[in-house]
């Protein structure tokens, strides 16, 4: 919250001095405050209403019935059970091999959540459930409204800077003429601030962002009892190496782990929507005490050797003992690449295919959109008729 | 003159600070409510599915005819069961049977590769785990609205329109008390 209001203070800042710049003398540093402002507004109010059918749209996403995947269905159940939703939220599916996760939804009612192919191929029902956990925790702490609010505010004071230093140059042939030498000593400290300004708010964004992070792990723990899970889920994340397509700066933190990672780069603590995933690994699998938040505060602290507060204090002063339950013991049976096979026959399912078992042994998929209704076994050549 | 309106002023903000923490009270115990009624939603649930489950593994679970049949009994007298007391035991026994089955399972590899078996066996997978997370909810809501009960200043609302404390949902059996470990 204080990241959030920092930010916030930058922003207003940002609007006081250009405005101020431009007309010291009549009320420009009100002006450029409101006008900040109104700007940041508008903005939030376009991505609220349009946020998660952007997102969705950009990623090719497929909403899942219950009879495609009943075992992704059932895990989002229980975890908005466990949660006290009022509504399960829906489940959409990415057609992409990378394993990720991520959820939209302004309000937990129209909440979404969103995995990958990749995702379903590698996770047993324990991971599964606590990568869900993560998601629909990020939903009921209000990060999506959080975060959505921080980015299009650092969006504002990107936009903002960028038109004061366009139309300095711009306007730099023309002389102002009345101003003296306060004038110029004011526009030198407007231009500073204008470049320092989207530094600092991108650092105070990402900051926000990987704190957040931390508060969803704690919350999911919190409603699987179960560390182990969303330990183990991250690790075989981590040891992906495909690369999360449509994924971009400002829908990165919705993800469960940062999707923008790249072979062979280090992403710098700063700049990163996400903690480093070793380290958060690490914090779940420390949690021996219990699988409450105040347990998760003294994991992460053990690790970090710090005293920082990663969950609000009000939640910490709830009076709960929470044991960490026994784990499944679903093993992911089969190997990789047959459980790759059948994502993608989920893929195809929310795609309209129809699966037609041919005598021959091969399991033929039609598309939805097969114009005829007769078509023959490319290995056998048996005729078959679609109902 | 100004005097009256200052305390107007603080007779009403008084007021609205009563109706808030009232109105807070009340969604709060109504979320207990609820948190009760999804108990009983998947208590349901669980009853709906053994009919179809016991129909699936009799065939193959020859040596369990009797496991079977106390499941089939647990199961009546749960449905039947009307009072609170009754009812609670009744299901732990069921949920204690249901474990045992799980177990036994294992002997039955036929069983374990029955296409059928397996798209029941994860229904009642994820309808164990929504008893527990039901009830994990539940215990949760009581402990939030027990907590606005007796914080100052709102246990002085709670008191003057008789909030009475609501209780935890606890579990007897110790081996009831982990998660139902679901495992075929």
């Amino acid at each position: 919250m204080l990241l959030f209001v920092l930010m916030g203070i930058v922003l207003v800042g940002l609007g006081f001095i250009i405005g101020y710049a431009y007309d010291p003398q009549g009320g420009g540093a009100f002006i450029g405050i409101i006008v900040a402002v109104i700007i940041w507004i508008v903005m939030t109010l376009v991505a609220f209403s349009s946020g998660s059918a952007i997102m969705l749209s950009a990623s090719n996403a497929k909403e899942v019935t219950p009879d495609v995947h009943p075992q992704l269905f059932n895990v989002v159940e229980e975890m908005s059970i466990a949660a006290g939703m009022r509504k399960m939220p829906k489940i959409y599916i990415i057609p992409t091999d990378a394993p990720n996760a991520f959820a939209t939804g302004i309000n937990p009612d129209n909440a979404i959540v969103t995995v990958t192919a990749g995702l379903l191929a590698r996770m047993n029902r324990d991971e599964l459930q606590g990568v869900i956990a993560h998601e629909m925790s990020h939903v009921v702490n209000r990060d999506i409204k959080f975060m959505t609010l921080a980015g299009v505010m650092l969006g504002t004071i990107v936009i903002i800077s960028e038109i004061f230093l366009r139309s300095l140059f711009l306007g730099a042939g023309r002389s102002r003429g009345k101003g003296g030498q306060g004038q110029i000593i004011i526009m030198i400290v407007a231009l500073v601030f204008a470049i320092l300004a989207p530094i600092m708010a991108r650092l105070l964004y990402f900051a926000i962002s990987r704190k957040r992070e931390y508060l969803a792990d704690a919350s999911a723990v919190r409603l699987t009892r179960y560390p182990e899970g969303l330990a183990s889920a991250l690790e075989k994340i981590s040891g992906s190496t495909e690369e999360m397509p449509m994924a971009n700066k400002v829908t990165a933190p919705m993800y469960i782990c940062n999707p923008l990672k790249k072979k062979g780069m280090k992403m710098s603590d700063l700049t990163s929507t996400h903690p480093p995933i070793s380290e958060r690994i690490r914090i779940l699998r420390s949690m021996a005490g219990g699988a409450g938040l105040a347990n998760y505060q003294n994991a992460y602290n053990s690790v970090k050797g710090t005293n920082k507060n990663i969950i609000p204090a009000g939640e910490l002063n709830q009076q709960e003992n929470l044991g960490i339950r026994e784990g499944m013991g679903l093993a992911a049976s089969t190997d990789i690449k047959t459980t790759t096979r059948s994502s993608h026959d989920i893929i195809m399912k929310v795609n309209n295919y129809s699966f037609i078992d041919c005598n021959c042994g091969l399991k033929i998929k039609v598309p939805g959109d097969y114009a005829s209704n007769v078509f023959y076994c490319p290995r056998c050549g048996y005729e078959h008729h679609i109902a | 003159m100004t005097a009256l309106w200052i305390i107007l002023g603080i007779v009403g903000v008084l007021i609205f600070m009563v109706i808030g923490m009232y109105n807070s009270l009340i969604k709060l115990r109504n979320q207990v409510k609820n948190a009760w009624a999804q108990i009983d939603v998947q208590l349901k649930r669980r009853h709906d599915l053994i009919p179809n489950l016991i129909e699936t593994v009799k065939g193959y679970m020859v040596h369990e005819r009797q496991t079977l049949e106390s499941i089939t009994n647990a199961r009546a007298n749960a449905m039947s069961a009307n009072n609170m007391t009754d009812r609670v035991k009744a299901e732990g026994e069921l949920s204690n049977l249901m474990g045992r089955l799980n177990i036994a399972v294992e002997a039955y590899p036929d069983l374990k590769a029955n296409q059928n078996f397996l798209a029941l066996q994860e229904e009642l997978t994820s309808t164990e785990n929504k008893i527990s997370y039901a009830r994990q909810s539940y215990n949760d809501q009581v402990l939030f609205y027990n907590n606005k009960k007796q914080i100052f200043p709102s246990n002085i609302i709670a008191g003057m329109f008789n909030f009475k404390d609501e209780v935890f949902f606890e579990i007897q059996d110790q081996a009831e008390k982990e998660v139902p470990k679901v495992s075929f």
